[in-house]
């Protein structure tokens, strides 16, 4: 498996990062670096195990279903870039 | 320089408790040693108010009786826990001018406790880094020099800062994060004890996160004894992690009786590398011999998935990072980029993260969206996630074959200068946690533990792996190991 250029933009895209289109070389480059490292692990027979979904067993708790907090607007919004109003503030989304 | 900054926990909550000291005079003279070391540069963000307004509240309930263990005592803060209203970054420009409106539970169960906090300490940033040469803040800097070269050495990472600290007495101990090697790296670097609980053992609430699976808090110490004490602050459930183990935490300073006879320690056979540097492969048969002559017995083991180790947490770790860093995008926290006229959300989102974001975290969170993205989610997520379950096996095996421990060396070299990895290939970074990362990917506590200077006069660790939730033996074992290793050596202060 080879990342190319194309491949390395689109993921790029998809992880909603700035790549300027003349640094897509060399990060195609890195993730191969990383991507052949990762190769090795074709070698390991993996037939009938189960992915680990939790390094502990353990039964998740229950609680009731009820608020337990709020009311905190001010604390919410206080690192925002951009609040206004009692809302987070972005450009415009819709046309 | 002061003495009181060299006291061990233990020994200032004695002199706190019988009235010898103050908690102010010892944080004063920590706040001193802080602002002595800014070459260091291990504290990035010193809270010398609060650490006093703290020191005075310690001393009343000292002198109220029946204090904490750690009351009074000076401990600084990675910069990866929440801490309320203070500047809370993970060593990333992303977050800058984040002050959090909450404190993590580890942090406010030290708090709670008495303790008393100096400053937020230097990082890799989002703990990705084994060198502390990825923070926005600039490197933290090793109070350890080989010989008499003046180069300037890494003191590992991510806990670097907190290594550093410790390490040059600016505090008593400082709060580390461990995903796949972060405590316990920069403890053997630096020639400090550095101990990661089971998974579950502390809560993650309040710690930014990196990689949830593997995550862990823990304490770094100039000795196990405090090792023991500050765990048992920092550990317990709690309602707000749902991975957070409602069991009981022990005693574990009263399990330090340094008796390990009858104990069955594992040599791992995959641990021995080609090219492994011959000083550690001598400390680890020296540290096997100190827990047999001490009552244990030596068995070698096998680990046979120990090779795969590495490449499967850079998948998995990797993966859960691209997920958990998608909450930084420049609309409820940290920083938002500029944008040009007629910019929208997504080149609000891809201008921040990119100027926010340091090259080492592009790459891993990139890496992660690559391995989770459609049509190779199953060839790289699912089949790292299948050999985790083999590693973690491989462990189970020999702990139900007897197993009560097992020794590793904690580093394949001991401190490197900073820079010296700057062109080398990402892979090679990552060797440095070829004997850690283990530990995270089956959910075990691990302890690195100073066991002896190289030739260069550095300090090298050796690593002690425990059964899940059997912190108090693993501890027990590593004091067994600290009293037989003897190893008292402090860095020349040059700083």
């Amino acid at each position: 498996m080879s990342i190319d250029r194309d491949t390395a933009a689109k993921v790029a895209s998809l992880a909603r990062i700035r790549v300027e289109d003349d640094a897509l070389p060399a990060l195609a480059e890195e993730f191969n670096a990383v991507l052949g490292f990762i190769e090795q692990l074709n070698e390991v027979d993996v037939e009938g195990v189960e992915p680990m979904t939790g390094v502990t067993p353990m039964r998740l708790k229950r609680r009731q279903d009820a608020v337990t907090d709020g009311d905190m607007q001010d604390k919410i919004l206080s690192n925002a870039p951009d609040a206004r109003e009692g809302f987070f503030a972005v450009p415009k989304v819709v046309e | 320089m002061s003495e009181l900054t060299k006291l061990t926990i233990a020994e200032a909550r004695d002199l706190l408790r019988a009235g010898d000291v103050t908690a102010v005079a010892l944080t004063e003279a920590c706040l001193s040693a802080i602002d002595a070391a800014d070459a260091l540069n291990a504290f990035v963000h010193k809270t010398p108010e609060i650490a006093l307004d703290r020191a005075r509240a310690a001393d009343a309930r000292l002198a109220q009786g029946d204090a904490p263990a750690m009351c009074g005592i000076p401990v600084g803060i990675k910069d990866l826990f929440c801490t309320e209203h203070v500047p809370t970054q993970a060593a990333s420009r992303i977050l800058e001018g984040f002050r959090p409106e909450y404190e993590s539970t580890v942090s406010a169960q030290l708090r709670d406790a008495g303790a008393v906090m100096l400053g937020k300490l230097n990082m890799d940033e989002f703990a990705m880094g084994s060198s502390n040469e990825t923070s926005v803040y600039g490197n933290a800097v090793n109070p350890w020099r080989a010989g008499n070269d003046g180069a300037a050495l890494t003191p590992g990472g991510s806990s670097g800062g907190s290594a550093a600290a410790v390490a040059a007495d600016l505090c008593l101990a400082a709060t580390g994060t461990d995903t796949g090697g972060s405590i316990r790296q920069p403890a053997a670097f630096t020639g400090i004890v550095g101990l990661k609980p089971t998974y579950g053992r502390c809560s993650r609430w309040g710690i930014v996160a990196f990689a949830s699976s593997l995550d862990q808090a823990g304490p770094m110490t100039k000795t196990v004894r405090d090792a023991a004490i500050m765990m048992q602050a920092m550990a317990g459930h709690d309602p707000r992690d749902s991975t957070s183990a409602d069991i009981a935490v022990p005693d574990f300073e009263a399990m330090l009786t340094g008796d390990i006879k009858g104990k069955t320690i594992g040599i791992p056979r995959e641990y021995r590398m080609d090219g492994m540097p011959a000083e550690i492969e001598a400390l680890w048969q020296q540290g096997a011999e100190m827990l047999r002559e001490a009552g244990a017995k030596i068995v070698d083991i096998s680990l046979p998935h120990t090779k795969y180790a590495l490449p499967a947490y850079y998948v998995i770790a990797p993966a859960e990072a691209s997920s958990n860093l998608a909450r930084y995008d420049g609309v409820r926290y940290g920083r938002r980029a500029k944008l040009a006229q007629g910019d929208g959300v997504t080149e609000m989102y891809s201008k921040t993260r990119a100027e926010g974001f340091g090259h080492e975290v592009q790459r891993r969170v990139m890496i992660g969206t690559y391995v989770l993205s459609a049509g190779f989610y199953d060839a790289y997520y699912n089949r790292a996630r299948k050999v985790r379950t083999l590693i973690k096996r491989d462990f189970e095996t020999v702990f139900d074959e007897g197993i009560d421990a097992i020794l590793t060396p904690a580093t394949p070299s001991a401190a490197f200068p900073l820079g010296q990895m700057s062109d080398a290939d990402p892979v090679s970074m990552y060797l440095n946690d070829v004997f850690t990362v283990t530990v995270n990917l089956a959910g075990l506590p691990g302890i690195a533990v100073p066991a002896g200077l190289d030739a260069q006069g550095l300090p090298l660790g050796l690593q002690l792996i425990g059964r899940p939730w059997a912190e108090g033996d693993l501890l027990n074992a590593a004091y067994a190991l600290e009293q037989a290793a003897g190893f008292v050596s402090k860095p020349a202060r040059w700083w």
